[in-house]
């Protein structure tokens, strides 16, 4: 959305990861969208469409998904992609979190 | 307001709907007073020297007391409580003031006293935004769940204020049906 600041890159690390210990740095995350009572159903399905690119078809089965089961993962990529998404979700006023899938 | 409708096409496509003066003024007050809740939050974190230098900021990074602030500005995490500091702190100035664009995005294109408003879709998205927040805002004030009835008992005091909670519901709904028409 035109008006909404993009949210800044997270500090991108300088040191090399060790590889050994740090296993987990590949392992997704997700975004996941919470029920509450104030966001409307159309609404919901709407930025998911204009977010992510998804087809109506695929925003209004998350957004039933949120709806009867209080959740939803709605995206899923690296800690950054994943940041960002949900820093965009709030940005819309939708109820999001991050977790490691 | 009867909702919204299409004028033109192309590049001159406009969303379209008129507010009498007592909704307009409704609207104004409740986008003005989002706008001041988020200006509060800001001012209790003035930006440090180096962050003006640098221009990079860094917000709070524990969640406001306030829980219609606390919903306007969520954890990022619910699983580590460090990382939804350090995430706050990271992107909170941002979130503020993307909000406060959207809230000023409405005043600028809702006449003081009322009348016509005609948007472009882009604009319609900021109208959502900035429409989605006051009822975040007011929802959460007014305790809004799902198994509220459409009106309360007669000596409920927030009766009033849900009327407009519901009348922001339909202006919101009826943009976002008229916006996805026009993609």
């Amino acid at each position: 959305m035109e008006a909404m600041a993009a949210p800044l890159p997270a500090p991108t690390r300088q040191v090399e990861p060790d590889l050994a210990e740090d296993s987990t740095a590949d392992v997704p995350w997700q975004a996941i969208v919470w029920n509450d009572p104030v966001n409307l159903m159309s609404y919901v399905s709407y930025v998911l469409q204009k977010l992510f690119g998804y087809p109506e078809s695929k925003a209004t089965a998350l957004m039933l998904d949120v709806h009867h089961k209080g959740k939803a993962a709605v995206s899923s990529g690296d800690k950054d992609k994943i940041e960002a998404d949900v820093a965009k979700l709030h940005a819309a006023g939708l109820w999001a979190t991050m977790q490691r899938s | 307001m009867n909702g919204w409708k299409k004028a033109g096409r192309g590049g001159k496509l406009r969303l379209v709907a008129t507010l009498d003066p007592q909704e307009a003024a409704v609207l104004r007050g409740l986008v003005g007073e989002v706008r001041q809740m988020l200006a509060g939050r800001s001012a209790d974190n003035p930006a440090d020297e180096l962050a003006v230098l640098t221009g990079m900021r860094t917000g709070p990074s524990s969640r406001p007391d306030d829980r219609v602030l606390a919903r306007l500005l969520p954890d990022f995490t619910t699983e580590d409580a460090d990382l939804a500091a350090g995430l706050r702190s990271l992107h909170e100035p941002e979130l503020i003031e993307a909000k406060d664009a959207a809230a000023a995005a409405v005043l600028e294109t809702l006449p003081e006293s009322g009348g016509r408003v005609e948007l472009t879709p882009e604009q319609a998205d900021t109208w959502l935004a900035a429409l989605n927040d006051v009822r975040l805002a007011l929802g959460t004030a007014l305790d809004v769940s799902e198994e509220m009835p459409e009106e309360l008992p007669p000596d409920d005091p927030r009766g009033a204020h849900l009327g407009v909670y519901h009348w922001l519901t339909f202006v919101q709904d009826a943009l976002v049906q008229a916006r996805m028409q026009v993609r």
